[in-house]
C-alpha cells in the first residue's frame, strides 16, 4: 500500500503538477505536497502524488557508509 | 532506476549479513518488529532472512493497510455501492479483500455494482466531474503515507465546488498500532510477542518524520530504526538495531535520510490536519478496537463524508474462526501455523486479509517463503 518509487522530475506544469520521467516513462503527477521543486529534482511518487524531494547527498552518503559497513565483518573475521 | 538499483546490490549485501553475523551475541535472541507491509514484501522477496543468523528473527507487524481493514468496513463499502446512484472508487488492493459470508468489492461489480479501480485520487475527481448525474465515492485506506492525497483530494473537490462526491474515510495512524501493540492488555492475554527493536516505516515517516517514535523509544525503551524499502537500506538497519541491542541503547535512528528527516513533510501534516480529525477509536483486524488510531473528516468538511452523507451504518463482522490472520498480524503466529493458508486460503482464493495484499504477511510467504520451508523439508 505504502509503496513509492524514485521519479526524476522532468517538467513542471501549472495548477501544482508535473511530469516525472519513472526509468524513461513519463507520467503526469501531483506536486501539491512538495515545496520548492526544480527540475531535475528527484521525487518519492506514491498513488500519483510526490511524497518527498530525495536528498542526492543524504542518498551518496548512505551509500558510502553501506560500502563502508559491508567490509566490517570481513575485518572482524579475519 | 536510479536511487532503487543502487541499494540492491548483492555483494554489499553479503557484506553487511557478514557484519551482521561478525557482531551478534549468539547466546541471545534478536527479535525485530518490521511494522510496514513494504517491509514484510521486501524480506521475503529479496530472501533477506535467509541472510540472517537464526537467532535474529524478524517478525511481520501490522503495517499493511489492507490486511488490518475489518470485514465490516468491506461490508459497509459493499452495501453502499449497491445503490443504483453510487460509483465507488477504489485503489486496487481493495477489490478482493473479503467481507462477511466471501463476499468482495469483486464480486459486488460482477453482480453489477459500479466500483471502479483507481490509481489515483484524481482519478476519481475526473469520474465525479465527467458524471455529474452520479455520485462518486472514494473509498479511502491508509496510513500516514496515503493520507495527504486524499486531502488533497478534499482540498480539490472543494475547490471545483463538486456536489457529487464524497469519501468513505479509513485512514489509520501508524504510531497508534506500534503502541497498542506494546501496550495492548488484549495482546498481553492472547500471547505478547518480546520484541527487541522496531524497524520503522520509510514512507510513513517522510510525512509524519522520525519525531513521533521518539516516545516509543524513550518510554518502552525498544530501539527503532526508520528504514527505506531496498535490501540493503533493510540489511543496514537490522545491524543497526543489532549494535543498539549490543549497547544497551533504544534510540531512533535513521537509515532512510535520503528522504526522511526529523519533521517530516510539514505542508503535507498541515493538509492533514486541516481536514482530517481523530475518531475516538477505530476497529483494526488483529488488534481490534483501538484508542485515537484512525482518521474522520471534520465537521465543516462533512459534505464529503460517505458516512454521514449516506447515513451509513456501522458494520461489525466476526472474522473466519478458522482464519488466524489476527494473531498473525500481532506477530504471534506464523502463516504456516494456520491451518488455512496454502489449503482453502491462497491469493486466489483469500480467506483472510493477510492474503490478500502483496504485503500481507501470508500472502508474502506464500509468494516466496513456501519455497524455502520445502528446501528444509527436503533437506532434514
Amino acid at each position: 500500500m505504502c509503496l513509492a518509487i524514485p521519479a526524476e522530475v522532468t517538467e513542471l506544469l501549472p495548477d501544482d503538477m508535473a511530469v516525472v520521467s519513472i526509468d524513461g516513462v513519463a507520467k503526469e503527477i501531483s506536486v501539491a505536497l512538495i515545496e520548492d521543486l526544480a527540475v531535475g529534482d528527484y521525487v518519492i511518487m506514491h498513488v500519483g502524488y510526490a511524497l518527498t524531494k530525495i536528498d542526492p547527498v543524504e542518498a551518496r552518503r548512505t551509500l558510502e557508509l553501506l560500502q563502508q559497513l559491508s567490509g566490517e565483518g570481513r575485518e572482524l573475521q579475519s | 532506476m536510479k536511487y532503487a538499483d543502487e541499494f540492491r546490490d548483492k555483494t554489499i549485501a553479503q557484506g553487511l549479513a557478514r557484519t551482521i553475523a561478525a557482531e551478534i551475541d549468539p547466546q541471545r535472541p534478536y527479535r525485530f518488529m518490521e511494522f510496514c507491509g513494504g517491509h514484510t514484501h521486501a524480506i521475503s522477496r529479496y530472501g533477506l532472512e535467509d541472510m540472517l543468523p537464526p537467532n535474529v528473527r524478524m517478525i511481520h507487524g501490522p503495517g499493511c493497510p489492507v490486511c488490518v481493514l475489518p470485514a465490516g468496513r468491506i461490508d459497509m463499502a459493499i452495501r453502499l455501492a449497491e445503490r443504483p446512484e453510487i460509483i465507488l472508487c477504489v485503489y486496487g488492493d481493495l477489490m478482493r479483500v473479503p467481507g462477511s459470508q466471501g463476499n468482495s468489492l469483486l464480486r459486488a461489480k460482477a453482480r453489477g455494482a459500479d466500483v471502479r479501480m483507481v490509481y489515483s485520487t484524481m482519478d476519481a475527481i475526473r469520474i465525479a466531474e465527467e458524471t455529474p448525474a452520479r455520485e462518486v465515492v472514494f473509498f479511502a485506506i491508509g496510513f500516514e503515507t496515503t493520507t495527504p492525497p486524499t486531502a488533497v483530494m478534499i482540498r480539490l473537490a472543494e475547490k471545483k465546488r463538486l456536489t457529487n462526491f464524497s469519501v468513505f474515510c479509513n485512514h489509520v495512524l501508524t504510531p497508534s498500532a506500534m503502541h497498542n501493540i506494546l501496550e495492548s492488555p488484549d495482546i498481553r492475554n492472547i500471547g505478547r510477542v518480546e520484541i527487541d527493536g522496531f524497524v520503522g516505516p520509510a514512507h510513513v515517516s517522510t510525512i509524519i518524520g522520525t519525531q513521533p517514535y521518539e516516545y516509543f523509544a524513550e518510554e518502552f525503551g525498544k530501539p527503532v530504526v526508520i528504514s527505506g524499502f531496498e535490501p540493503l537500506d533493510m540489511m543496514q538497519s537490522i545491524l543497526m538495531l543489532v549494535r543498539q541491542v549490543n549497547e544497551g541503547r533504544h534510540e531512533v535512528e535513521n537509515q532512510y535520510s535520503r528522504a526522511v528527516t526529523r519533521e517530516g513533510n510539514l505542508r503535507a501534516k498541515e493538509e492533514v490536519s486541516d481536514i482530517f480529525e481523530l475518531r475516538d477509536r477505530f476497529e483494526w483486524r488483529g488488534l481490534g478496537l483501538v484508542p485515537y488510531s484512525g482518521l474522520k473528516l471534520k465537521q465543516v468538511y462533512a459534505q464529503f463524508d460517505a458516512e454521514v452523507r449516506f447515513a451509513m451504518n456501522e458494520l461489525r463482522v466476526a472474522d473466519n474462526p478458522a482464519c488466524e490472520c489476527g494473531a498473525i498480524l500481532r506477530g504471534v503466529k506464523k502463516p504456516v501455523d494456520c491451518k488455512l493458508f496454502g489449503t482453502v486460503c491462497t491469493p486466489e482464493t483469500p480467506m483472510g486479509s493477510c492474503m490478500v495484499s502483496s504485503e500481507g504477511a501470508c500472502a508474502a510467504h506464500w509468494t516466496y517463503g513456501r519455497f524455502r520451508d520445502h528446501q528444509l523439508r527436503r533437506a532434514s
